[in-house]
Order: structure tokens, then C-alpha cells, then sequence
């Protein structure tokens, strides 16, 4: 009876004419978000690619006059050995960090899914916390812990009997430097992985892990015929995040070395800048960034690759 | 048994690596001097002191560097909300041509390489004349955080059923103020952690800073007056520390406020501090 009666009204609803009188509505709504899009995205991306075509320096950010060299900058860039260097550092960097941040964050997540009610709020609350500090205040912390009179790390290392470190100045040597900016980015990077690949294993059905222990399946077999292939796309959604955020780092690297000592941590962001704002050669920083972006697209296509299965199989 | 103290064990030391820093930066900031500069560093407040957090607070522009940020932040949430809305609710809720091709825009807004438009940026706005400005700034961050409003308001508003604004317009609301008096208060919760989540996006945000504001050292903001603690307190540690620990505050507040929602945004992988 009720269904009945119901159903006239449904059909009669105001919305379903209106949304079709008034097509015009959509457009006026995502009117304002196309119009800042285009300005503030779009025309830099567009003008980033017009100044790497230009001879584009000082003066001509002066003036305003520069003019168009073709594939020029593009050409000095690629056959510049310091650039090739630069690349070879960007990648070993983010081949570097984003291992260390998988493997450490299957770890945590693995030992979370294990832990009693009361350590995993703890540890999850610890992740949280890490997560949520911000980078200027992680870079500063940093250089406290690793200050060379009164930092922590060299007392600990003194107090363990690694004299050499006592007043070591971590800063001044390049490989040091490095590997005190991998901590740090792997540091605040192992959070994010770490809860979202928890998340993920909370969502494999418990009976499959049992009847894997029941045919007597050590851990890491379980871990490789159940969690990992279950979990596929998880696992490359979040690497390919990991590869594009590694590869952008600039703020910690500026913030703590300014890519030195030397050159010791000029990756490809950093580089641009370099070029771009110490050199004023704004052509030259905008091709480097350019074939960043051509970098970054790859892993993005990665991305949305994983992003798209992940959808699937959801 | 041996498993559950080697599982114990892992777990205090995965909770001591993530919380050490930070506690660190805190116990610092609360050390009486002479123990900061002890050969012997202690590992536990024995005595604490507030001067440090004065000498911070009397740093010169400190205040305005805080409001600054406020400003600045502040500005580009509501502008990001605001828009955000709109097309949130063209996406959630209208049928249109284009609609799919607008969103996959969204997505691939969301992620801009945004350290490879430094250049540009700066030199579109030396040229428009808003190098120095905290307009210019506001803009990028409402840019930065644009995308990620849309793609989360949309998923709250969807979370809406379309039957209540319906039913509401049955009851002789119009279309406007079925989405004023009925999706609104619902989405309100929604707004608030997208939001606060945005906010922190252009709090910490220090690359841009850097570039756009050069000449007026007084129009700079917290990251970028933090980055060069060591102009400011030189080797100070303390204040340094204190600084830092009340940078992070603002945003601690918004992570117990989230606490609940924190798991959900992330696992959504749409942001990262």
C-alpha cells in the first residue's frame, strides 16, 4: 500500500526537472576552480616551459624582453657532466630512501598487526606524532641531535665507544650530511606507510593466516603467499607515493645543507633552485625542472596505474 | 613467550625512535641552561624553566611572523573552502558532461610537483607586482591545498544521502536552502577536518616563503623565520627548541582534534604532514 502511494511522488520530485531546465549550473560551480586552476597552475607550468625555451637571465627578468633559443638551455643542461651528476644522486638518493621506508614500515606494520590492544595505541600514537611534526621543526631538531659539541648522537656514540665521533662536525662532511638527510626523510616518512599498510593488512581475512599456520607456514612464507600478493597494489600505490616525495624533498635538503657540503646533497629539486637563484640563469633552473617534471610523471603514470587496480579490486 | 618479549621489545623501540626527536626538542625547551650545555645531557626534566620560551616570544617579530602564518594559512583555507564547495558539489551531486574529465583534473592537480613552479611562480610575481606580498602567498597556498579540499568535501558530500536535500525539497525548500539547512550542518564536521588539514598544509609550507618573500623581512613567516634559527638565537638550543616546540603546537591541537579522522585521511593517501 505504502510502496504505492510513494512512488507518484518520487517521480513528480522538483529536482529531476529543474536539474535539467538549468544545465548551466555545473558549469557556474566548477566555474571558480578552473579560473584559480588555469592562473595559478596552469599559466606557471605554461610559463616554466616558455622560460626554459628563452635566454632568460637577470636582465631579461629586469627588462623583460627575452628571447626564444630554441632547445638551447635544454642542450647546455643535458650535456652539462654536473647535471648527469645531479641525476645520479637523485636517484641513488630516492632508491636509498624509499627501501629503507618500505622495508622499515612492512616491519612496523607487520609488528602492529601482532601487538596487544595497549602497545599498538602506543606505538600507533608514536607514529601519529611523528607524522604530524612539521618539517621546519624536524629539521631543526635534527641539527640539535646531530649539533657536534653538545648533540646527543655524538655523546651516545662517545658513551659507546666510538671516540672519533666526540665533537665531530657532522655537517662538514658530504656522506655524513647525506646520511643524516635519509634519516631524517625516512624518519618522517615510515609513519604514513607504516599506519596505511596496517590498515590494509587489518582487511586480509584472518582465516586465510589460520589455515596457513594450520598446514604449519613460517612467517615469512605466510608473509609472501598471503600478505604481500594480497596486498599488491597497496604495496605499489604507496611506493610509488614514497619514489615522488623522496624525489621532490627540497625543504629538508635546503633547509639543513643547501645541496652542499659542496655538492655532496644536490638533488634535482635542489639543483633547479641552485641554478635559478644563486646563478640567476632562470632558463637554465626551469629546463632542470622541467626534466624533473618529466621524471616525476613517470612515477605518476605508476601511480595512477596502481591507483586504478587498487579501485579494482576494492 | 619468547616471541611475545621480542614483539614487546620491537614495539618500545619502534615508540622511542618516533617520539625521541620531538621529545627531545620539548625537554630541551624546558632545560635550565647549564644543562643543555652539560657534558652529560640529561634524559629526564629535573628542573624546568620557561625562559627559554621567553626569549623566543621577545625575538624580534616574533609576533608578526605568527600572525603572518595565521594570515596566510587562514586566508587560503577559507578561499580553498569556498571554492572547494562549489565544485564539490557540482561533482557530488549534478549530472553533467565533462564531469569525469573534471575530476580526473582534480586528481592530477593534486599531484603538482609544486617544488618545480618556484621559478615561474617568482617571476610571475615579480612581474605582476606581488613579490613581497602576503596575497601572493595566499594564493599559492590556496592553490596547493584546492585539490585536495574538492576530492575530500566530495567524498563527505556523497557520504550525504541525495534523499534527505530531496525530501527536504519536497517539504517545499528550495534547492538553495535545502543544501543551507540540511546537507550543511551534516558536512559541517566534514569542512572542519578538510580544513584543518589544508591549514596545516600552508602552515608548514617554507619553499615558496622562502622565494616570494625576500625585501620585507617583516612579511615573513614562521618556517622561514625558524629555518634561520641561528641568525636569530645563534647558538642558543633553547630558545632554538622553544621556537620550534611552539611552532608545532598549533598543529599538534589539530592532530587530537582530527584523532579520529587521522586514520582515514591517510589511509585515503591524500595527505601528508
Amino acid at each position: 500500500m505504502t510502496l504505492v502511494a510513494e512512488r507518484p511522488v518520487r517521480e513528480t520530485a522538483p529536482a529531476a526537472p529543474k536539474r535539467r531546465r538549468r544545465p548551466v549550473l555545473p558549469y557556474l560551480l566548477i566555474a571558480p576552480t578552473l579560473l584559480t586552476t588555469a592562473y595559478l597552475l596552469v599559466y606557471p607550468l605554461v610559463r616554466n616551459v616558455v622560460i626554459s625555451l628563452q635566454e632568460f637571465g637577470l636582465p631579461q627578468l629586469v627588462r623583460g624582453d627575452a628571447k626564444f633559443v630554441g632547445f638551447a638551455n635544454y642542450v647546455r643542461v643535458l650535456n652539462d657532466p654536473e647535471f648527469w651528476g645531479v641525476v645520479r644522486r637523485t636517484l641513488w638518493f630516492t632508491a636509498i630512501n624509499v627501501v629503507l621506508i618500505m622495508v622499515l614500515s612492512t616491519l612496523v606494520a607487520l609488528l602492529l598487526v601482532r601487538l596487544g590492544r595497549w602497545l599498538r595505541f602506543l606505538v600507533m600514537g608514536g607514529l601519529v606524532l611523528t607524522w604530524a611534526t612539521p618539517v621546519i621543526a624536524a629539521t631543526t631538531v635534527f641539527q640539535w641531535l646531530f649539533q657536534s659539541r653538545l648533540g646527543v648522537v655524538n655523546w651516545a656514540l662517545v658513551e659507546l665507544g666510538f671516540e672519533q665521533y666526540r665533537d665531530y662536525t657532522w655537517f662538514a662532511d658530504g656522506e655524513a650530511t647525506f646520511g643524516i638527510l635519509v634519516t631524517l626523510i625516512v624518519w618522517q616518512s615510515v609513519p604514513f606507510a607504516a599506519l596505511s599498510l596496517y590498515a590494509a593488512m587489518t582487511t586480509v581475512p584472518q582465516e586465510l593466516y589460520e589455515a596457513a599456520r594450520i598446514d604449519g607456514a613460517g612467517a615469512w612464507r605466510v608473509f609472501s603467499t598471503i600478505t604481500f600478493p594480497m596486498l599488491r597494489a597497496m604495496f605499489g600505490l604507496i611506493t610509488c607515493l614514497e619514489v615522488i616525495w623522496v624525489v621532490k624533498a627540497f625543504v629538508q635538503i635546503w633547509v639543513i645543507s643547501q645541496g652542499g657540503p659542496g655538492q655532496a646533497t644536490t638533488t634535482l629539486p635542489v639543483y633547479a633552485f641552485q641554478v635559478a637563484q644563486s646563478l640567476q640563469r632562470y632558463d637554465l633552473g626551469a629546463a632542470v625542472s622541467m626534466l624533473m617534471v618529466l621524471l616525476l610523471v613517470l612515477a605518476l603514470l605508476a601511480y595512477f596505474r596502481q591507483l586504478y587496480r587498487q579501485e579494482q579490486e576494492a | 613467550m619468547i616471541g611475545r618479549i621480542s614483539r614487546t621489545t620491537a614495539a618500545l623501540v619502534v615508540f622511542v625512535v618516533s617520539v625521541f626527536p620531538v621529545y627531545w626538542m620539548v625537554l630541551t625547551a624546558f632545560k635550565p641552561t647549564r644543562d643543555i650545555q652539560s657534558a652529560t645531557p640529561t634524559f629526564f626534566p629535573t628542573s624546568i624553566t620557561f625562559e627559554h620560551f621567553g626569549t623566543a616570544v621577545a625575538a624580534k617579530g616574533f609576533f608578526s611572523f605568527w600572525r603572518n602564518s595565521l594570515l596566510v594559512a587562514g586566508g587560503a583555507v577559507l578561499l580553498a573552502l569556498l571554492v572547494a564547495l562549489l565544485a564539490a558539489f557540482a561533482v557530488a551531486r549534478l549530472r553533467w558532461k565533462g564531469r569525469k574529465a573534471f575530476v580526473l583534473m582534480v586528481f592530477v592537480a593534486q599531484m603538482t610537483p609544486w617544488e618545480a613552479l618556484l621559478i615561474p611562480i617568482y617571476v610571475i610575481a615579480r612581474d605582476t607586482g606581488m613579490l613581497d606580498t602576503l596575497w601572493m602567498l595566499t594564493l599559492v597556498y590556496f592553490m596547493m591545498t584546492l585539490p585536495f579540499t574538492i576530492v575530500t568535501l566530495r567524498g563527505f558530500l556523497a557520504a550525504i544521502p541525495v534523499d534527505l536535500e530531496e525530501a527536504a525539497q519536497v517539504d517545499g525548500c528550495s534547492r538553495g536552502e535545502a543544501f543551507r539547512k540540511v546537507v550543511f550542518p551534516l558536512l559541517a564536521p566534514g569542512l572542519l577536518a578538510t580544513s584543518l588539514f589544508g591549514f596545516i598544509t600552508a602552515w608548514n609550507e617554507f619553499a615558496f616563503a622562502n622565494v616570494l618573500i625576500i625585501k620585507n623581512q617583516d612579511d615573513r613567516t614562521l618556517p622561514v623565520w625558524l629555518s634561520s634559527f641561528q641568525n636569530t638565537f645563534g647558538t642558543d638550543w633553547g630558545a632554538t627548541m622553544a621556537a620550534s616546540t611552539l611552532f608545532m603546537v598549533p598543529v599538534l591541537l589539530i592532530f587530537v582534534v582530527l584523532q579520529g579522522r587521522v586514520t582515514t585521511g591517510i589511509v585515503g593517501g591524500a595527505v601528508k604532514g
